[in-house]
This record gives structure tokens, C-alpha cells and sequence, in this order.
């Protein structure tokens, strides 16, 4: 830079000097031009050395970005370089994998190093492979370090990731290869390596899985058997389709297809061959058998035509006119055609007896596919006729969703195995079940009740009661006194709202049988009355605001009991409704007396302690702040939270009574007035576009004692104080 | 001059501009190293300039091609039978499936115990299990498994139930054909302190279905890890778990907790002796003993404890090592600890399973890491912080879901027999079989027959998980015993009222009368198709999965069944909130009588039930299906011979499926309770013996199922505005309230 600014100067000098000489001669004029060349050169020279510094300092950090592959260092391997031992069938996690690499880390996730590219030869100069790096494992490499899992520390890595490319055995040569993978630098026979390969063995017994020597790396394999797939260690990936990149199919509605078999496979055996053939002339058009095209030329279009009886059909698109598609094995177990069967939304019948399907340790092929015994190839038709339609159409919306998530690209693969990997070494934070294999469409609308197991919590423990209150103390009392009534109440829970007055002192509270505890609040927000205060040591909870009143100790105590039975939901005792405004093409608020129930008032309603948490700490979107910016709305927002999370109505209990305006005791002292009511539809608007669905469900029933209004004695019935008024 | 000008001018320009242009690229320069300095740690793979050139890993035909056809698969299967045997065997090559071509499928033979035999108590269990399985055949021409009669349970040498001489033995059977298709089951094999695999005869092409097995000598897809069990586990029922709330925050005395037996030498002593190094006394307790064996005191050091209180329930998580899974005492036959595995899950609290190289109970089926906390041995130190990072959500579904495996296949030795042959039978029959949600989710796999369907939707208990709802539509099922006389007949207003309703979608009349049905002209128009089917005047044929039910609700009717439309509409409505439930009307209730120490039924009004009749009830269909293939033979033929109780029986399969009470509905009139002074003949329902005889099949019922399913619910579901003083303009069912 300085060597510029001096150049530049020197410049405005003596360029500066000829306006000061009134008369130029020629020779003076030649001399200046001279100058000014030299200094114009010593310019341009400057800038050569700032725009290509590295033709000076070479820095090879500098060039990473722009180099050809085959500028990758060359690694010439001796002949007499160690080989590693064959693959250990019976290694396993804990014995061949160093987890010490891995330790604990609070994000639960494998660290994973790739090898700088080197170009391996023998001593001849000839490479160990014929193709070199292949464009889907330089994909897989990309996308493993564009990922979370990838560091570029190499005493922080727990996962080793070569960069000999070993995809397809065909195009190596193997005991080179081995060499190679020995002379890596953490290699220390194989621990924590992960080899990737799609194509393993070679003619004429192909052996399911790589043939090269690898001590105990792990193999992410395409087509391993059950032999030769070490459960829990190696992983046992799909054969990736270049097809899927260069053909586009869009995804087709499931449902009946034009055909109900398809086989497209072109090198399927003599033997099932004849037996498919067989088939199609027992059942005629819903089969369809394609072949090799034999008058076509050869090269790219060979592979995207079908042929059939001098027919011709695109590749892979008639796949989508068929409801089931055939998977063969051939002298290889993986197949790519399974690929191209799932993105077209197909359902693969796959017939390769002791075939490890691929990801098969998270993925429930039998959700998506139908595995056949190669036995039974002839009682296809008929086992594929016993399924319902409506499981055909779920399993090609699965069968297309697998493929969108774990085949779709070579990145999906590579980082779909990172995961699997992963979810061994931090088995508590895996994947579940559900997250794996549900698509989109089931993630969304299903729910996962966290209170899913069906228990009738024991009586015993009762309930614990939470008052709201501000300064209402005389209503307080009255609440507290009769509330205290009730048989199975366990604890009083007194939430102080007004930070400018203290509670009355104790000596003024009712004596009551059960403790009371006072917690005061810092701040006056509507969500304290749904904070998991360590005093509430019941599972349920009744929430109740400090001028509910009317509730006799039967209703109280029944409403216990009705929770006892629905501990997931909310029950409580005046109900309300949601509506569908036509007109206004939104939701309304409705408190008349309706037929039916959609949300309970949490001024009076049992419910799991659980929902506490949820509700304090798992609240979706800002609704929490909004609720306590507007001082109104917590019940509405409690209802959408437990019925969006148990995808179940909450229970309304006994019969009508006169509520003198729940919805009041929102905001101290106000009175019903329509900006209220107008305020709540509001409300369930917000809610709604905030949880991105409505979540709350309508029913028409609500529970009353059996025995309610049936012509028995009174005094029989557990709860005779019921309904009045 | 004015050239001159012009040069000066143009050089300075030309200066000012290079100037500018060097200084710019400069910081260009200067900002690309800073940007590409953060980008390093993202993209360290090159982007290579070559990229598009680069080769593909294989050609588009050689993909397609697949390798070739490949060898003859007919000689290949063959070749593969006989290299793949003994310890590399597979369903594939030593598992003989022709055998279960049957017209029955899928049949389980045992052998008859051979005199002089001594069988012990878990296997006796297990034999008796298989027996009363719904699979078991006495004939072996039908069988398509067998099940040895001798004991092989306890293959340790030293212990007093093993027996000699197996491997003779074995061979001498006709039917052994070098173990195929043949079942062992093992719960100890070869002996402290090293415990091999070794059972001390060659099993051949056996199924092993062993407790603890080692992930070595596991045969995948061949081998069933089934759990270690005592002789006192229950042969049926089993109690339940003993989770009973959903405490939040789980509220427990101690975090993580160890207790069983310290082996001071031999297998597992090394992490044994590591425990003690997470004990820190407050909220991680370790308690072990040094008592095993016969010379344990030789080798006794100072932290031999021997707090012998049990505190399983006091813990949140407790620790389990792996050759727990394996070394219970048996031997003396006392286990001086309770460290079986499986008093774990029953205890609530969360196993943390350090089960290096032991294949888990069933793992072919459960996913255990939704239900345990797995750990590896090599790391025990940091299995503290680990349980401490598990959240609350984490911990409560964790519990709930050991106590459902625990409920649905370890509870009993029927369930764990039961378990271990539908695992087989599930990959005889793999087209027709479970996936790994009907495993894992409520209520388990055992009440979920692939053979009715393999769709999620076409089961009561998925709903929700799969964001559907159940049918807009029920069929019903009248019953109909009494012969068609009049057109007054209480089934002719039936079908009108049942018919009238929207959501009906046909009608299906049981014929069970002594006469032949009446012509079709006899029954009343309808709206919606009506169908007569032959009940061979069985009582157990109103719950035959007939084929004509398309629907998902059943509204099961006896032919005398009173009911108005609206009832019918508003208890449908119901059933869609709980389709997993029975939803009826009349309420009956059970209750145990301590004096005469059995099980009571009343028909009395009460203030909780535990059954509706199934007289008028919405269920979903698919209990048809458990009811005739569940359930055994013998409680159906129960119901035949007396004409009897099939009501009470479907109230105790469905309970003793979902684990909760049916639901009652609002109902007009009391159902038959009161039959009219002027009905001159009792009703048979009405009668005495009638009574006992449902009292009798309370007890039956109870027995087989080995405990009482039923569960009482002080509830019933009623309209929202029922019997409220509001108009009745606005009550959408204000029929129901007409006296």
C-alpha cells in the first residue's frame, strides 16, 4: 500500500513538473513521455501484486476456492505399505468405536473431520481408482461440511471421513485402495472412519458389501444382506439414482393408478422373469412388464426408455401410472431402481430375501413398501389385493416422502447417516419414531399427547386450589371458606396480584383444615395464575377465580372426580363456544347458552399440573405477553394450548349455572360490555393465526353423576347438590 | 501547450483513477480475506472449479442394470441353505415356511413332557402359555413351530434344574430335523462368573429365545430376546405398573439410584466397582452387596453394604448394568435382591440401561430409546449429567412409556410367551404383519391383529396420532331372537327410529330366531339399505366381524331396544370423541364381595358403572374382530351354552384393551330395567339364574384374563343444555328430556 501512495506522489510530482516549464522540446516531451510509462508500468504492477498476490506469497489457503481437483497433492503409495485387515463382523459400538472421541457435549451432536483431498497412486504413477473423486461423493463431502456436524479439528473430531471416494468398487482397485485408507493420518486401524459405498463387490458373486480391507471403519453400505450388516454399527444406505437430478417429478396424488403392477427393471432373471410373464397373463392390463429397448441406439436415451411388445415408455416417468412397483434383486441386492420407484410416488414391492433395507434401523419400511419373500414372487398379485386402498394411497404418499427427505440427493444421504450415527452415540437426545417417519402433512395434524398413558390417578392426593385474587379480600374469604368444603382439596394456593397492598395479615384469613399458603407476585400479570408454583404438589389443579361463589362443595368435588377420569383435559365448569363468522370470514367468540362446547373458563377448572409448564413455558408465539399486555384472554389461551398439544375437547361438568359474568373477572371491576366479548373473538383470531391452525374441537356432551335428575333418592346419590341455581 | 495540458490533465486523471481503483481493490481484497476467513469454517470443502466435470460414481445403465440377473435364484436359495446354518442362520435359510402354509397358518406344537421329566416353574408357565394360546395345535402334522418339552431354562451346570443329556435327547426326535422351525427358550446359560452363551447342546437351526443375549451370538431377525423372569412372575394379568400419576416435577427422593449385588470378581465387577464413584450420598445412591455366590466373603472389602429396604419408587432414574440383564440369582434359588430389569420399568422409575454388547428384550420390535436412557458403560461417569440434562417433558414421557411395555409385554408370562410367538409369526407373515407404530404405541402390539387390517386408520386407537377422525357413519346390528309376527313388533319402530338418522349407513339384522327371516316385502322401507344375515342362533355371532360392516361404528341393538333418533344422534356424536370406548346407555356395575371372596355384578342403579350393555351401544368394529380372534374359544362357547354374558364379555375385552371405563349416555326411558306390570311373562333376561349366571361369568371372565379389567366411571355424558332451564327452542336434543 505504501509503495503505491509514494508511486502516486512521485506521479503528481512530476506531472506537476512539466506545467511549471512554459516551453517543451521534443526531446523533453520523449523524456516525460518515458517517465510517465515508467510510472504508469510500476502502476499496473502494483495492481498485478494486489489483485494476484498469491503468484507472489503463495498462500494455499487463499486458492481453496478456485482449484481444479486435479491440483489435489499427489500420494505416491510404496508396495510394501501396510494393508489393513479385512472388516470385523463382530464389531460393534462399544467395541470398535472409540466414544471417548465423541464425550459429552450440551448439543448432543458428532463431531465430523474430512480428509484433505489427496491423489493417491501406486509406484508406477497409475491411480487407485479409474474415475477418481465422482461428482455425488464430492456432493456428499460438500454437504457433510456445509453441516453442523462438520469441524475442520481434527483432534475435536469424533467421526473421520476419508476422501478417497470408494462409492462404486468397481472403479477401484482394491488392495490399493486399502493402502491408501491405511496411510491416513488418524486412520489407527479404522476407528471412528466412516466409509461411504453404493456399489459393492464385483463380478461374478458380488459380495454384499465393499470388498476393500477396512479394519473397524464403519460402512455406510448400499445392498448390504443380513450377513454382512453389522446391526448397530454399520448403516445401511440406499443406492443413489442420478436420475432423480435430472429428471423432475412432480408428486402425484395418491390414488388409484393406471396400472397395479409395474416391472421396469431391465436385468431381472430368466427365472422371474418367466414367473412375472405368468402373472400378466393371469391378470392382463393391470400388469405392465417393461424391458430393455432393443432397437433403440445406445447411450443417454437407452436408460430413460422402457419398451413393451415394440412400445415404447419414458423412464422414470411411467413409474407414476402405477400403483405398486416391482424391486427385484439382481445379482446386487441394493437396486436404484428403488430410488426412482419412491420419487414417483410408487409403492416398491421389493423381493430380495435377506436385504437390508436401507436406513431400515429408523425408517418403517412397512409403512412405505411391501417386502416380499423371492419365494413368493408368484402370490404377488394376490397379497398386493388384500391391501386397502386406503393403506395403498398412504403408503405412496410415504413412499414419495421418504425419498424427499432421505433419497433425494446425496446430501440427504450423507446427513441422514451422520444422524443415525449420531442418535447411537447420544441415544437420549435421538430422533423419535414419529420424526422419522411421519411426513409433513401427519407432523402437522397429529399430536402427541404428553399425558398419553390411560390412568385414573389414585383420590388420595386431591387437588390443589390456585386463587387469583387482587384486593377483593372479602370475596377471597368467602371463596376460600367454601371452597375449603370440598373433601378432596389437598392445599389452598392464595396468588397475590397487587404489589401495592400486602395480604391481610394470617390471624384475619378463615381457619380452614387443609394448609394455605399466600404467594406474592412481583409483577400483576393474568399468567401467574397459571405459573408451576413448587406448592402445587398435586398433579391437578383448580383454578378459581376469588369470586366464584356459587359452586357447591358436590360440584367441586364431582368436577375432581370428572378430572380424575380425563386427567389430560381441561375440565371446568362454565363452558364456551367458538364460531365461524360467514360474514366476517373469521372466528367469533360466543358465551350464549349454546348446544355445544369448545373451551372451558378457567375461573373455575380442573387441570394437570403439566399444563402449567406448558403454559409458562412452552407457550407458543408472543400470546403469553399479549395475554398480559391485554389482561384478558389467559382462559382462551389454556384452551388452545392443552387441546392443540391432547387434540382433545375439553369436558364441561354439570349443568348450567347462573355465573355471574365469568368473563368480568378478566380485568378487576369491569363490567360486561361489548368491547370485552369483542376483545375475546379478537383473541381467538390471534391465537389461531399464531398456533397456524384452530386447534379447539367442538363436542355436544358434558358430564353429569350418573345418577343426575333420575328419579332415585337424594340421599343416595354421591353428589345430590348439583344444578342449583 | 495545450497537448501538453491535455497529457498532464489525462495522466493525472488516469493516476486519480488508478489510485482509486487500486485502493478499491484493495479493500475488496481486504474484505474477500475477511469474509472468506468466517466462510472457512462453513465451506472448508473446495468448490471445485471443475465441479460440473467431475465423473459420475457410475454409469446410468450399470445402475440400472443392477449388477445383472445374477445367478439361477432357485440354486441360490439352495446354496444359501446350506452354507447359512448354526450360527449364521436367517428366517431365509433354516426356517421351514412351507410348514405354515396351513389352512390355519401359523400353529404352535409342544411336546409332550416325557416321564420322569422335571419341569420347573417358569417353564411349566411357559408351557402352559403356549397351551392356551390361540395358536396351539396338539396335532404336529399342522404345526408350523414346536416348543421342546424339556426344560432348557436354566443351563447352568451347577444349578439344580439342569438337565443332562439334551443333545441326545433331541436327536432322537423325529420331528427335530436338526432344529428347524423349533423354538428354546432360555432364561441362564453356563454359569458364574463368566457366563457364556454356552447352552451345553448344540441347538441347531433352533430359534433361540433367550434373556440376555449377547449382540455376538445373536442371530438378527432368527434369535427373540425375550426378559429375564422369576418362577414368581404371574402366569397371567400381572399387576400394573406401579406409575400411577404424572407428578410434575417427578418428585422423588433421589435422582439415580444403583442397588444389586457388587460381583467382586468376574464379569461386570470393574463398572461395579466404578459405581461407587457417582455415589454421592444426596441425590445418586448406590447400594450394593458383596453377598453371591459361595466365597464372596473371601474377597469381601469395606463397602459391602447391605441395606436390603427397597427404594426403587423413592428414584427417578435408576441405573441398571447390564449383567443384571443377566446374572439374577437363581441359582439358590432366592434372589437376595429384586435386580432383575424388570422390576424396574414396574417401580416408574426410568431405567438408564449401561447394556454394552446385550441385546434388550424384544428389541426386534420396541424402540427402547423412547423408553430408556442408554448409556455406554465406558462413559458411567458422565451418566450423572446426563440424567440431569433430561428434561421434564423427557421424564414423564419416558415413564409413561416403560410402563406401557411393561403393560402391554412383560407384565405376565403369557404376555412375554404371547410376545415372543408374534414376533415369529409376524416375520413368517411379513406382508401381513405389524409395523413398528402398532409395537410401540397404545396399547401394544399383542391386541392388534395384522390379520384384520395392516392400515393405522382402520384401528380405534391411532386417530389422534395420525390427525384424523373416525367415520361420519355407524351401521347397526339389530339382534334379532324372536320370529316376525306383527308390524307392532318393538324392531319395526327400532329400524324406523335407527333408520331415520343421518349418520346411519345401513342396517344389518342378526337373524337368530328359530324360524327361517321373513321375506324381504315384510320389513318397512327404508332410507338405507337393510341386510339380513344368518346367525346360526349363536349369541356370539352379534360380534362376528361380518363383512358387510363398512363402517367404523357399530351401533350394537337387541331387537326390544327403545330408543328415540335424537338418543342414537347424540350418542354417535359421542362415540366419535371416544372411539376407542364402548358408548351404551343401560349402566351395569362389578364389585368385589369380601365375604364370599369373589367377584359381584349388580344391575342395580348405582352411582358408578363399569359395563354398558351392549343392548344399545356404539363401539368401533374392529372389536368384532378381537372378539372372534382373540378372545378363546372356550369364553365364546361359554356364551353359546348360555345364551348369555356377551355383553359382559365385551366389556371386559375392551377394558382390558384401552385400561378405562365405557361411557353412559344420557337416555329418555330406563332401559328394560323396569319391565311394566302388565308384561305377564318375565322377560328371560329377568330371571334369577339369568342373574347368576352373568355373576358366574364375571368370575370366568376374570380368571382368564387373570385380573379385573373393568374400571368404574362415576360419570355420564349428557347434552350440554340437558334439563337446564333454558327454552327448549334452543336445545338441539330436547326429546331427550320428555319423560
Amino acid at each position: 500500500v505504501g509503495f503505491g501512495l509514494i508511486m502516486c506522489a512521485s506521479v503528481k510530482y512530476s506531472s506537476r513538473g512539466p506545467a511549471l516549464i512554459p516551453r517543451m522540446k521534443t526531446k523533453h516531451r520523449i523524456y516525460y513521455i518515458t517517465l510517465f510509462s515508467v510510472v504508469l508500468l510500476g502502476l499496473i504492477a502494483t495492481g498485478m501484486f494486489q489483485f494476484w498476490p498469491h503468484s507472489i506469497e503463495s498462500s494455499p489457503e487463499w486458492t481453496l476456492d478456485r482449484r481444479s481437483v486435479h491440483d489435489a497433492p499427489l500420494v505416491k503409495l510404496p508396495v510394501s505399505s501396510p494393508i489393513p485387515e479385512r472388516g470385523d463382523l463382530s464389531c460393534r459400538m462399544h467395541t470398535c468405536f472409540d466414544v471417548y472421541r465423541c464425550g459429552y457435549n450440551p448439543k448432543n451432536r458428532i463431531k465430523v473431520y474430512i480428509y484433505p483431498l489427496q491423489r493417491f497412486v501406486d509406484e508406477v504413477g497409475v491411480p487407485i481408482s479409474s474415475t477418481g473423486l465422482s461428482r455425488e461423493y464430492n456432493d456428499l463431502l460438500s454437504a457433510i461440511s456445509d453441516s453442523d456436524f462438520y469441524t475442520d479439528d481434527v483432534t475435536r473430531a469424533c467421526l473421520f471421513v476419508p476422501s478417497i471416494d470408494v462409492l462404486n468398487q468397481n472403479s477401484l482397485r482394491i488392495r490399493e485402495t486399502a493402502q491408501a485408507l491405511a496411510m491416513l493420518p488418524r486412520w489407527d486401524k479404522g476407528m471412528n472412519h466412516l466409509l461411504f459405498n453404493m456399489l459393492p463387490g464385483g463380478p461374478p458373486d458380488y459380495n454384499t458389501a465393499l470388498d476393500v480391507p477396512r479394519d473397524r471403519a464403519l460402512l455406510a453400505g448400499g445392498g448390504f444382506s443380513t450377513w454382512t450388516y453389522r446391526q448397530g454399527y454399520d448403516v445401511s444406505i440406499p443406492v443413489y439414482s442420478p436420475l432423480s437430478a435430472e429428471v423432475d417429478l412432480p408428486e402425484k396424488q395418491p390414488g388409484p393408478r393406471r396400472y397395479f403392477i409395474l416391472s421396469s427393471q431391465t436385468a431381472i432373471h430368466r427365472e422371474y422373469r418367466t414367473e412375472l410373464e405368468r402373472l400378466k397373463e393371469e391378470n392382463g392390463e393391470a400388469l405392465l412388464l417393461l424391458d430393455k429397448c432393443s432397437n433403440l441406439s445406445q447411450g443417454m436415451a437407452s436408460a430413460r426408455k422402457r419398451c413393451y411388445k415394440g412400445q415404447v415408455y419414458d423412464y422414470p416417468q411411467i413409474l407414476q401410472e402405477s400403483s405398486f412397483c416391482v424391486v427385484l434383486r439382481g445379482a446386487r441386492l441394493g437396486q436404484a431402481t428403488l430410488s426412482d420407484v419412491l420419487q414417483a410416488g410408487c409403492v416398491p414391492v421389493i423381493m430380495a430375501d435377506s436385504y437390508i433395507l436401507p436406513f431400515s434401523e429408523v425408517l418403517d419400511w412397512k409403512r412405505a413398501s411391501v417386502v416380499i419373500p423371492e419365494e413368493k414372487l408368484p402370490e404377488m398379485y394376490t397379497i398386493l389385493k388384500s391391501i386397502p386402498h386406503r393403506q395403498v394411497e398412504e403408503m405412496q404418499r410415504q413412499a414419495r416422502w421418504f425419498w424427499e427427505a432421505y433419497f433425494r440427493s446425496m446430501k440427504a444421504i450423507g446427513l441422514t447417516t451422520l444422524q443415525i450415527i449420531n442418535d447411537r452415540i447420544y441415544p437420549y437426545a435421538a430422533r423419535t419414531y414419529e420424526e422419522w417417519n411421519n411426513p409433513p402433512v401427519v407432523k402437522w395434524s397429529s399430536v402427541s399427547n404428553p399425558l398419553f398413558l390411560p390412568l385414573i390417578p389414585p383420590r388420595s392426593p386431591g387437588f390443589t386450589a390456585v386463587v387469583l385474587t387482587y384486593d377483593r379480600v372479602e370475596s377471597l374469604f368467602r371463596v376460600i371458606t367454601e371452597i375449603s368444603k370440598v373433601p378432596s382439596l389437598a392445599k389452598l394456593l392464595v396468588v397475590w396480584n397487587n404489589q401495592n397492598k400486602s395480604p391481610p395479615e394470617e390471624s384475619l384469613w378463615p381457619k380452614i383444615a387443609v394448609p394455605l399458603r399466600v404467594v406474592r407476585t412481583k409483577e400483576n400479570k393474568l399468567s401467574n395464575r397459571f405459573f408451576p408454583f413448587d406448592e402445587i404438589e398435586t398433579e391437578a389443579v383448580l383454578a378459581i377465580d376469588d369470586d366464584i361463589i356459587m359452586l357447591t362443595s358436590d360440584e367441586l368435588q364431582f368436577g375432581y372426580e370428572v378430572w380424575r377420569e380425563f386427567p389430560d383435559r381441561l375440565v371446568g365448569y362454565p363452558g364456551r363456544l367458538h364460531l365461524w363468522d360467514h360474514e366476517m370470514g373469521k372466528w367469533k367468540y360466543e358465551s350464549e347458552w349454546t348446544n355445544e362446547v369448545s373451551m372451558v373458563l378457567t375461573g373455575a377448572a380442573f387441570y394437570h399440573k403439566y399444563f402449567n409448564y406448558l403454559y409458562t413455558y412452552k407457550m407458543p408465539g408472543d400470546i403469553k405477553n399479549w395475554v398480559d399486555a391485554h389482561m384478558n384472554c389467559e382462559d382462551i389461551a389454556m384452551n388452545f394450548l392443552v387441546a392443540n398439544i391432547t387434540g382433545k375437547a375439553p369436558i364441561k361438568v354439570t349443568p348450567r349455572k347462573k355465573f355471574k359474568c365469568p368473563e368480568c373477572t378478566a380485568i378487576d371491576g369491569l363490567s360486561l360490555d361489548q368491547t370485552h366479548m369483542v376483545e375475546r373473538s379478537e383473541c381467538i383470531n390471534k391465537f389461531a393465526s399464531v398456533f397456524g391452525t384452530m386447534p379447539l374441537k367442538v363436542v355436544e356432551h358434558r358430564a353429569d353423576p350418573v345418577l343426575y335428575k333420575d328419579d332415585f333418592p337424594e340421599k343416595l346419590k354421591s353428589f345430590p347438590n348439583i344444578g342449583s341455581l | 501547450m495545450q497537448a501538453r495540458k491535455k497529457y498532464v490533465l489525462l495522466g493525472l486523471c488516469t493516476c486519480c483513477w488508478l489510485l482509486l481503483f487500486y485502493w478499491g481493490g484493495l479493500q475488496e481484497r481486504l474484505l474477500a480475506l475477511l469474509t472468506r476467513r468466517r466462510g472457512e469454517v462453513v465451506r472448508p470443502w473446495p468448490d471445485w472449479l471443475d465441479r460440473a466435470l467431475l465423473p459420475g460414481y457410475a454409469e446410468n445403465a450399470e445402475l440400472q442394470n443392477g449388477g445383472g440377473p445374477g445367478e439361477s435364484p432357485r440354486q441360490r436359495r439352495q446354496a444359501w441353505a446350506s452354507i447359512y446354518k448354526n450360527s449364521h442362520c436367517r428366517m431365509d435359510t433354516c426356517f421351514d415356511f412351507g410348514r405354515c402354509r396351513g389352512r390355519d397358518g401359523f400353529r404352535v406344537y409342544v411336546y409332550p413332557p416325557e416321564k420322569g421329566d422335571r419341569v420347573s416353574e417358569s417353564y411349566r408357565k411357559i408351557l402352559a402359555s403356549v397351551a392356551e394360546s390361540r395358536y396351539y395345535t396338539s396335532d404336529p402334522r399342522e404345526a408350523c413351530l414346536f416348543v421342546l418339552g424339556i426344560d432348557t431354562l436354566d443351563r447352568d451346570q451347577l444349578s439344580t434344574q439342569f438337565v443332562p443329556n439334551v443333545d441326545e435327547r433331541i436327536r432322537g426326535y423325529p420331528l427335530w430335523n436338526d432344529g428347524r422351525n423349533h423354538v428354546i427358550f432360555n432364561l441362564y446359560s453356563g454359569t458364574w462368573p463368566n457366563y457364556t452363551e454356552d447352552l451345553g447342546f448344540n441347538v441347531g437351526q433352533a430359534i433361540l429365545a433367550k434373556a440376555s443375549l449377547n449382540t455376538e451370538h445373536f442371530r438378527p431377525g432368527f434369535d427373540v430376546s425375550i426378559p429375564l423372569f422369576s418362577k414368581d412372575h404371574p402366569q397371567k394379568g400381572g399387576e400394573r405398573g406401579w406409575l400411577l400419576r404424572n407428578t410434575v416435577p417427578p418428585r422423588r427422593k433421589y435422582l439415580l439410584m444403583f442397588k444389586g449385588k457388587r460381583y467382586l470378581t468376574g464379569i461386570g465387577s470393574d463398572t461395579r466397582n466404578a459405581l461407587h464413584h457417582i455415589h454421592n450420598g444426596k441425590d445418586i445412591v448406590s447400594l450394593t452387596t458383596c453377598k453371591h455366590g459361595k466365597d464372596w466373603e473371601k474377597h469381601k472389602d469395606a463397602r459391602c453394604d447391605h441395606d436390603n429396604q427397597d427404594l426403587w419408587e423413592l428414584c427417578r432414574f435408576c441405573l441398571q448394568q447390564s449383567s443384571d440383564l443377566h446374572a439374577a440369582d437363581a441359582n439358590n434359588g432366592v434372589c437376595l435382591f429384586p435386580v432383575s430389569f424388570w422390576h424396574v420399568p414396574q417401580a416408574a422409575c426410568i431405567p438408564v440401561l449401561l447394556s454394552n454388547g446385550w441385546e434388550l428384550p424384544f428389541s426386534d420390535v420396541i424402540q427402547w430409546n423412547q423408553a430408556v436412557i442408554e448409556g455406554d458403560e465406558r462413559l458411567l461417569l458422565q451418566v450423572p449429567s446426563t440424567v440431569r440434562a433430561v428434561g421434564v417433558d423427557r421424564v414423564l414421557a419416558l415413564r409413561q412409556r416403560t410402563q406401557m411395555l411393561w403393560e402391554a409385554y412383560f407384565s405376565s408370562v403369557d404376555k412375554i410367551v404371547l410376545t415372543t410367538l408374534e414376533i415369529i409369526k409376524d416375520r413368517v407373515y411379513a406382508h401381513i404383519s405389524r409395523n413398528k407404530f402398532m409395537w410401540n404405541a397404545l396399547p401394544g402390539g399383542l391386541v392388534v391383529l395384522p390379520e384384520y387390517s395392516t392400515h393405522l386408520a382402520h384401528y380405534p386407537f391411532y386417530y389422534l396420532n395420525l390427525g384424523i377422525s373416525p367415520g361420519q357413519e355407524f351401521t347397526a346390528v339389530i339382534h334379532a331372537v324372536s320370529p316376525l309376527v306383527s308390524q307392532s313388533q318393538p324392531i319395526m319402530k327400532l329400524l324406523q327410529v335407527v333408520s331415520k338418522s343421518k349418520y346411519c349407513s345401513q342396517i344389518i339384522i342378526l337373524w337368530n330366531s328359530e324360524k327361517p327371516p321373513p321375506h324381504r316385502s315384510k320389513w318397512p322401507p327404508m332410507p338405507v339399505p337393510l341386510v339380513v344375515t344368518d346367525g346360526r342362533r349363536k349369541t356370539s355371532s352379534r360380534f362376528l366381524p361380518h363383512v358387510t360392516i363398512e363402517t367404523e361404528a357399530v351401533l350394537s341393538l337387541d331387537e326390544d331396544t327403545v330408543l328415540l333418533t335424537s338418543e342414537v344422534n347424540f350418542a354417535f356424536h359421542v362415540w366419535q370423541s371416544f372411539p376407542e370406548r364402548i358408548v351404551g346407555y343401560p349402566p351395569r356395575s362389578h364389585f368385589w364381595d369380601p365375604v364370599k371372596k369373589i367377584w359381584g355384578y349388580t344391575s342395580k342403579w348405582t352411582n358408578e358403572y363399569s359395563i354398558v350393555l351392549t343392548g344399545a351401544a356404539f363401539y368401533h368394529r374392529y372389536y368384532h374382530y378381537l372378539f372372534s380372534h382373540y378372545l378363546p374359544p372356550s369364553l365364546r362357547a361359554l356364551v353359546d351354552r348360555t345364551s348369555n354374558c356377551e355383553d359382559i364379555l365385551m366389556n371386559f375385552l375392551v377394558s382390558s384393551v384401552t385400561h378405562l371405563p365405557p361411557i353412559k349416555v344420557a337416555q329418555r326411558k330406563q332401559y328394560k330395567d323396569m319391565p311394566g306390570p302388565q308384561s305377564t311373562n318375565m322377560a328371560p333376561w329377568a330371571t334369577p339364574e339369568h342373574f347368576n349366571q352373568r355373576q358366574d361369568c364375571v368370575n370366568t371372565f376374570a380368571s382368564w384374563f387373570g385380573y379385573m379389567p373393568l374400571v368404574h366411571s362415576q360419570l355420564r355424558l349428557d347434552p350440554v343444555l340437558f334439563k337446564d332451564h333454558v327454552s327448549v327452542l334452543r336445545k338441539k336434543y330436547k326429546d331427550l328430556e320428555r319423560a
